[in-house]
């Protein structure tokens, strides 16, 4: 018995069919499926049935993260460990360790964000059985393609095959694992 | 009166629907092209052999590149005194060439972050080779601080890093804030673009390994990180572009806020003024914009790029900048009037000096490139002509020098005491060092443009008819044909 295939694949021709499609398989109750579009489609995180992405919140780490280390930093460099008399200006104010803490609450939200992105989409990740697919090359480029992933309790090779069909999918293949 | 009564009688009184004008949309991709055109067009560049155009400018460029580096090597062999700094100008050129270089970097942020968030789709097809034109800009202007320091292998004191000294930064020093500020500037640019390329790299890795050579597959695949267009991933790489796109936008006018800061914050004529930093930002964009023009448009020529760069595009460039260039002319105009209002006797006579005094000559270039110049831009001819376009665009890069050159040396050569007043002119090592970095620049976009996509096809795709999900340019439209 060949070995348990990956998934299926199946490729549409346009972002209306493969939005169609997303609300179909999303509707036939599918949770560990994907979409692989050229470009990010507006809408069809809502026909994936996606929640919002929670890369906010690990931007709002950084970005309070590298406020405070702006701040404390100065504190510590101007007013603590080696306090020195400039121009008769107090050791630490916030007013003047305003504009290095604000550079910073941006340098590390952005890289708070990419990092977080990274995270959240477990990449790098350099070899993935989608990658392996020869449809692969066109659904960066102009084509739409909707994977269903064999580890999904609703996976059935024959129905889940059926319902790609149904949906408008062309070239329906088994992805090797 | 009695008939309107009498229609509007007839007529429901409330609407059963409204529905909104339907408004002509600019079409940003001519010709009606396909998602796979857009592809092959954009990777068609970088995989087509080497044009002889390209090592031609390449090799002018890596010449004009040798002055930088011959000049900088004399100043690191001999001492910062090789240029022509003296009381009591002190600072001239090299912060010129630097706020100069800093300011055209900023329209490549303010394309990619600010346009993003204000949803200006127009700026998918410029913004990449404009985030480009940032990162070298701020590479061309980091040498001349960095150098200026004079012992340049001690500019790691800049950084708050333990040093024997056993002392800090003063963090009470607009310089200091200037370190962090360009410093952060440049990381953040770099990251920005890298996150645009993701996508884009991915393309580039497939087809190169589809088309068998190895190593750049390798290549571009080691940087694509596996992107494989997920909508999963989609979804986290649109939420983090928008983030970073919300914090580009204050960093960049504060980049800019923090350059002026150097001049304001100080006590000379002619620099301590709170209009500096609204000003500084709105010419750092006009200058970029400036910039934008001139590297565009024959980028545009060479690689047939009319349906990606539309007269559109150039439209929305050339008002932008007529837009910035005009408030710069309205900041000239008002810091006369403050210098006047103000009644102060040294900042007044500062701006009569730099009208009629030993500077006129660079002040009224200043004038007639930054105020006149763009005012042609009201003119649909003026913006159809491609080629008197990117003539203007070259007198604004050379007026914004010319600005900066005004503000910093005008001021300092007629300070308070007449005792002390001076004259500079450059010396030759600095007009080379300075000559240089167009070479510097021009091989980094020649590189740039050589090996890595020009536009950023993803973004470029999603802005046309045919990405629509919901259908309006959904039939017909050929999405999947490779015709045309």
């Amino acid at each position: 018995m060949a070995a348990q295939p990956y998934g299926l694949v199946a490729v549409f021709d346009t972002a209306p069919a493969v939005y169609h499609a997303a609300e179909t398989v999303r509707d036939a109750g599918y949770k560990c499926w994907d979409c692989i579009t050229p470009f990010p489609i507006h809408g069809l995180d809502r026909a994936m049935g996606l929640r919002r992405s929670k890369v906010p919140r690990i931007s709002l780490v950084g970005g309070v993260l590298g406020f405070t280390t702006g701040m404390s930093m100065i504190w510590f460099t101007s007013a603590y460990d080696y306090p020195l008399l400039v121009g008769g200006k107090p050791y630490f104010s916030p007013m003047f360790a305003f504009p290095v803490s604000y550079e910073l609450t941006i340098l590390f939200t952005a890289f708070a964000t990419i990092g977080g992105m990274f995270l959240l989409n477990r990449l790098p990740m350099h070899y993935h059985p989608v990658l392996k697919s020869d449809h692969i090359v066109r659904g960066l480029d102009d084509k739409f393609l909707v994977v269903i992933e064999a580890r999904d309790p609703k996976f059935n090779l024959a129905a889940t095959r059926a319902l790609l069909e149904k949906a408008g999918g062309r070239e329906i293949t088994e992805l090797e694992a | 009166m009695s008939h309107a009564a009498e229609s509007a009688h007839d007529a429901p009184s409330i609407l059963r629907e409204v529905n909104p004008t339907p408004l002509p949309r600019a079409t940003l991709v001519e010709n009606n092209r396909s998602f796979g055109w857009i592809t092959d067009k954009i990777c068609g560049i970088i995989e087509g052999k080497t044009p002889t155009w390209w090592w031609v400018c390449f090799v002018v460029a890596c010449f004009v590149a040798s002055f930088t580096v011959a000049g900088l090597t004399y100043l690191v062999a001999t001492g910062v005194g090789v240029w022509g700094h003296a009381n009591p100008v002190n600072w001239a050129w090299d912060i010129v060439n630097f706020v100069f270089w800093i300011g055209i970097g900023h329209a490549g942020t303010l394309i990619s972050a600010i346009l993003c968030l204000l949803r200006q789709k127009w700026r998918t097809s410029i913004n990449r080779a404009a985030e480009a034109m940032t990162i070298f800009a701020v590479v061309c202007a980091a040498l001349f601080p960095v150098f200026h320091v004079g012992r340049v292998w001690f500019a790691w004191y800049l950084f708050p890093i333990p040093n024997s000294n056993y002392i800090w930064q003063n963090f009470r020093s607009p310089l200091e804030w200037d370190v962090f500020a360009v410093s952060t500037y440049g990381t953040v640019s770099v990251l920005f673009w890298y996150v645009g390329l993701l996508p884009d790299l991915a393309i580039l890795r497939d087809r190169f390994t589809a088309a068998g050579n190895r190593l750049r597959g390798w290549l571009y695949g080691f940087f694509a990180m596996g992107w494989r267009g997920s909508n999963r991933h989609w979804s986290n790489y649109e939420m983090a572009y928008l983030i970073l796109a919300g914090i580009s936008t204050p960093l960049v006018l504060s980049v800019h806020t923090i350059v002026s800061f150097d001049f304001a914050v100080s006590l000379i004529p002619g620099w301590h003024t709170t209009i500096f930093p609204p000003y500084f930002v709105a010419g750092a964009i006009f200058s970029g914009f400036g910039m934008v023009l001139t590297l565009m448009l024959p980028l545009r020529a060479i690689y047939r790029l009319e349906d990606l760069i539309t007269q559109y595009h150039i439209d929305c460039m050339c008002k932008i900048t007529l837009a910035t260039g005009t408030i710069v002319g309205y900041a000239y105009g008002m810091e006369f009037f403050i210098a006047w209002y103000g009644a102060n006797p040294y900042e007044g006579f500062a701006f009569i000096n730099r009208a009629f005094g030993h500077y006129a000559w660079a002040y009224w270039i200043m004038i007639s490139c930054n105020v006149i110049t763009p005012q042609f831009f009201w003119f649909k001819k003026v913006r159809e002509n491609t080629t008197l376009v990117w003539v203007l665009s070259i007198f604004v890069n050379v007026g914004m020098w010319f600005e900066r050159f005004v503000i910093i040396v005008t001021s300092l050569a007629r300070d308070f005491l007449p005792s002390s007043w001076g004259y500079y002119s450059p010396s030759i090592v600095e007009i080379f060092t300075f000559f240089g970095t167009f070479g510097v620049f021009s091989v980094l976009f020649l590189l740039f443009i050589r090996f890595l996509p020009v536009m950023p096809m993803a973004e470029l795709k999603a802005v046309m008819p045919q990405a629509d999900p919901h259908g309006s340019g959904d039939a017909g439209h050929g999405a999947s044909g490779r015709s045309h």
